[in-house]
C-alpha cells in the first residue's frame, strides 16, 4: 500500500516517539524498579482476623526509621490497630487486605494508590519525607458510607 | 438488485429511529443524573426522597456511557449500511427490530432495578458488591440484544458480498461491520462473566466468586468498550465529513488499514485499567501496555488523513498560504462544527489516555477525578460532540425533514456551550484529580481534613460546568425533538463522501475478515493465557456476596 511521503514521515516520528516512550516505561519498571503493586499472595477473606499478619493490625518498627503498616481495609474504615505516627523521612511498608468488598488506597501528595481485592493483599513502600497529616482514602466506591472512609497519617518533623 | 438510492428506504428509517429516540430518552435522564451529582458532590444540596448519590451515578453511567451510546451506534449503522449497500433484507431487517426490543427490554429491566435501589453497583458492578439478579439478567438481554442487531448487519453484509461478487464493499459498511465485530468479541468477556459468575451467585445457586477474574473479564470488554464507542465517530470523520466539506476521502485503503488496525489493538490490553491490582505480575502489566500503545497508530493516521483531507479540500477551493486552507472549512455549518470541536477534543483527551495507560504515572491518577475528567473529553465530548452533529442531519433524513437556518443555528450554539461546559467542568475534575480528590465520591471533607477542604473550590467549578452542560443538553433536546417531529418536510442529505482520484485501488486483503479476527484472536491469547491460568491456579477462596448501600 501507497503512503505519502508526509505521511510516512508522520508515522515514522509518531511510532519512534511511541518507542522511546515505551523503553522509558519499561526500564524505569524492571530496571529501576517501579513496577506498580502487584503482590501475589493471597488469602482467605472470611478468614482475614485470624490471617497473619492482619490478626494484629497496626505499625511496627522493622529498622532504622523503617516500619510496616498493616492495615485491614472495610466497609467503610481503615483498621489501622491504633494511630499512625511516625517521624519524617521514614520509610513505611503498607501491606493492605479487604474485609468484604473491592477497596482503594490512596494517599493524596503522594505518589501511594493501590487497589485492595478480597483474598488479596497489597504491598507499598513510600518515604515520607515531608511533615504533615496525610490522608489515607478509599477511592473505589465500595457502598452509602464509602466518602467516609478516611483516615489519618500523622508525619512528625 | 434496484439502483441505489441516496434516500435511507423509508422502512430501514423506522428502525434507525427507534433506536435514536432511546438513546435520546437515555440522555436527558442521564444528564438530570449528572447535573444532581455535581451539586451533591460540592455540597450544594442534599438529596430528597431517599435518593442516594450512588444511585444517581449508576444511573448517569448506565444510561449514558451503555444506554445512549449503543442505541445510537445500533441507529447510525443501521442507517449508514441501508444508505451505502441499498434496502436491507428481510431476515437483517427483522434482525435488527428483534435486537431492539431484546435490548430495549433489558434496559427497562435494569433501569427499574436501579430506581428500586437494588442495582447501586455503579456501571462497572465491580464483585463482590451485589445486586439483584434482574440487574445482571437486564444487562444480559442489553448485550445479547446487541449481538442480535449485529448479526443483522454481518447478514446484510453477507448477502451484499455474493450479490456483488468482486467488488469493493461501501467504505461505510465495512467500517460499521469492523464496529460490530469488535463490539461482539469485546463482550464475549463480560458476558461469560455475567452469565457464568454473577447470575449464579446473585440468585444464590453459588456461594462465592472470583474477584479477580470477574474484574479481568470486565476489563477484557470494558477497553474496547471505548473504541466501540469511538469507531462510529471516526466513520462520521472518514466518510461523512468529506463530503459535508466538499472534499474527498483521502485514502480508503488506510481507512480501512486503521480500522483493522483498531480491531487487532483495542482488545487484548485490558490490565491497564488494572494496573494498581494484586494477582498480576507486572510482566503482563507490561505487555498489556505496549498493546494498548499500539493503538497509537491508528490514531495518528487517522489524524493525518483528517487533516491531509481539510487541506486538500481548501486548497481545491483557492487556499494560499500554509494556513490559509483553516479559513475555508465551512465554521457555520453544525454538521461540521460540532464533530470538528470533538476531534479538537481528542488531542488533550488523547493525551491524557496515554498518562493513564503509562505504568507509573497511572499511579499518580487511578481513581482520582482525573480518569473522570478524562472520559469526560473523550466520550462525552470527542465522541458525543460528533454523535450530535450526526443527528442534525440524520433526524431530518430519517425523518423526511430539514435541518433548517435556525435549527443549525442553535445547534452551533449547543457545541459552543457543550465545549465551554466542558471546559470547566474537565479542567476541574483533571486539576482536582491530580491533587488526589477520588472519583464516585460523594460530598466528603474526611473530618474537615485540609487536603480534602481544599478540593472544595473546584468541585464548585465542576458543578458550574455541569450546569452550563445541562442547559446545553436541554438546548439538545429542543433541536431534536424539532427534527424528529416539526421541521419543515423536505429532503436532508445523508453525506456520503466519495474517495479522491488519486488515491490508490485498496488491496483486497484488508476485506480478509477470516485473516483479521484470527489475528485478534492470537494477540488475545497471547495476551490473557497466561496470566488467567495464573489468577485460576492462585486464586483465594471466593468472596460471598455484599450489599452495602
Amino acid at each position: 500500500m501507497h503512503l505519502h511521503k508526509f505521511e510516512k514521515l508522520w508515522l515514522i516520528v509518531g511510532s519512534g516517539a511511541l518507542v522511546v516512550f515505551l523503553l522509558i516505561i519499561g526500564i524505569n519498571a524492571f530496571a529501576m524498579g517501579h513496577t506498580p503493586p502487584s503482590d501475589n499472595s493471597t488469602l482467605d477473606p472470611k478468614q482475614v482476623d485470624q490471617t497473619a499478619p492482619f490478626d494484629q493490625p497496626g505499625l511496627k518498627k522493622i529498622g532504622e526509621n523503617e516500619y510496616e503498616a498493616v492495615i485491614v481495609a472495610q466497609a467503610f474504615t481503615f483498621n489501622t490497630g491504633g494511630d499512625l505516627k511516625i517521624p519524617k523521612g521514614a520509610k513505611v511498608h503498607f501491606k493492605v487486605t479487604s474485609k468484604d468488598v473491592v477497596h482503594g488506597f490512596q494517599i493524596p501528595k503522594t505518589n501511594v494508590n493501590m487497589m485492595i481485592t478480597p483474598g488479596h493483599v497489597n504491598t507499598l513502600t513510600h518515604t515520607f519525607n515531608e511533615a504533615g497529616n496525610y490522608l489515607i482514602l478509599c477511592n473505589e466506591y465500595c457502598g452509602v458510607g464509602h466518602q467516609a472512609m478516611g483516615v489519618t497519617i500523622e508525619v512528625t518533623p | 438488485m434496484s439502483k441505489l438510492s441516496t434516500v435511507v428506504d423509508r422502512r430501514d428509517a423506522k428502525l434507525s429511529m427507534a433506536h435514536l429516540y432511546v438513546g435520546y430518552v437515555a440522555v436527558l435522564i442521564g444528564a438530570i443524573a449528572g447535573l444532581l451529582q455535581t451539586f451533591v458532590r460540592s455540597g450544594a444540596i442534599t438529596l430528597p426522597a431517599g435518593i442516594g448519590y450512588y444511585q444517581l451515578l449508576t444511573a448517569h453511567g448506565i444510561l449514558l456511557a451503555l444506554v445512549f451510546t449503543t442505541y445510537f451506534i445500533v441507529g447510525f449503522l443501521y442507517a449508514g449500511m441501508s444508505r451505502t449497500m441499498g434496502r436491507f433484507y428481510d431476515l437483517p431487517y427483522r434482525l435488527g427490530w428483534l435486537g431492539f426490543i431484546i435490548m430495549t427490554a433489558g434496559t427497562v429491566l435494569t433501569t427499574i432495578m436501579v430506581l428500586l435501589n437494588e442495582g447501586t453497583v455503579l456501571y462497572t458492578f465491580y464483585a463482590p458488591l451485589k445486586a439483584s439478579p434482574w440487574f445482571y439478567i437486564g444487562l444480559t438481554l442489553f448485550i445479547v440484544g446487541s449481538w442480535v442487531a449485529g448479526f443483522g448487519m454481518f447478514r446484510q453484509y453477507f448477502i451484499w458480498r455474493r450479490v456483488n461478487k468482486g467488488k469493493l464493499s461501501p467504505l461505510f459498511s465495512f467500517m460499521a461491520i469492523m464496529t460490530m465485530v469488535l463490539w461482539l468479541v469485546a463482550t464475549l468477556g463480560v458476558a461469560v462473566s455475567v452469565i457464568f459468575q454473577f447470575i449464579p451467585w446473585s440468585f444464590g445457586w453459588v456461594d462465592t466468586i472470583n474477584v479477580l477474574l470477574s474484574r479481568t473479564l470486565f476489563w477484557y470488554f470494558g477497553h474496547p468498550l471505548v473504541y466501540f464507542w469511538l469507531l462510529p465517530a471516526y466513520i462520521a470523520w472518514y466518510v461523512v465529513i468529506p463530503k459535508i466539506i466538499g472534499g474527498k476521502i483521502f485514502s480508503d485503503s488506510l481507512a480501512r488499514l486503521s480500522f483493522v488496525l483498531f480491531l487487532l489493538f483495542s482488545i487484548p490490553v485490558g490490565f491497564h485499567h488494572q494496573l494498581l491490582e494484586s494477582g498480576i505480575s507486572p510482566f503482563w502489566k507490561y505487555i498489556q501496555v505496549v498493546l494498548t500503545f499500539m493503538v497509537i497508530i491508528p490514531s495518528l493516521m487517522t489524524a493525518f488523513s483528517l487533516f491531509a483531507m481539510f487541506e486538500l479540500s481548501g486548497r481545491e477551493k483557492g487556499a494560499r498560504g500554509l494556513f490559509g486552507w483553516v479559513k475555508k472549512l465551512p465554521w457555520g455549518d453544525a454538521r461540521f462544527f460540532a464533530p470538528f470541536m470533538g476531534m479538537l477534543i481528542f488531542i488533550p483527551a488523547g493525551t491524557g489516555g496515554i498518562i493513564n495507560a503509562s505504568n507509573q504515572l497511572n499511579q499518580m491518577v487511578h481513581n482520582t477525578l482525573w480518569v473522570t475528567g478524562h472520559f469526560h473529553l473523550t466520550v462525552a465530548s470527542t465522541v458525543a460532540l460528533t454523535f450530535f452533529g450526526i443527528s442534525y442531519w440524520l433526524i431530518p433524513h430519517l425523518t423526511g425533514r430539514t435541518l433548517t437556518k435556525r435549527m443549525n443555528l442553535f445547534a452551533n450554539i449547543q457545541t459552543i456551550l457543550w465545549t465551554v461546559g466542558m471546559f470547566f467542568m474537565s479542567g476541574a475534575m483533571h486539576t482536582v484529580g491530580l491533587f488526589g480528590a477520588p472519583r464516585r465520591t460523594a460530598y466528603t471533607t474526611y473530618g474537615d481534613h485540609p487536603d480534602a477542604l481544599g478540593w472544595i473550590p473546584y468541585e464548585v467549578t465542576m458543578a458550574v460546568g455541569g450546569t452550563i452542560l445541562f442547559i446545553a443538553v436541554l438546548l439538545l433536546m429542543y433541536i431534536v425533538v424539532n427534527l424528529a417531529f416539526f421541521a419543515p418536510k423536505g429532503v436532508e442529505e445523508f453525506p456520503i463522501g466519495e474517495v479522491a482520484e488519486a488515491a490508490e485501488r485498496t488491496p483486497a486483503v484488508l476485506e480478509n475478515w477470516r485473516l483479521w479476527i484470527a489475528v485478534s484472536a492470537c494477540l488475545i491469547l497471547l495476551a490473557y493465557t497466561i496470566p488467567v491460568i495464573d489468577m485460576l491456579e492462585h486464586s483465594p477462596p471466593g468472596s460471598t456476596g455484599f450489599k452495602l448501600w
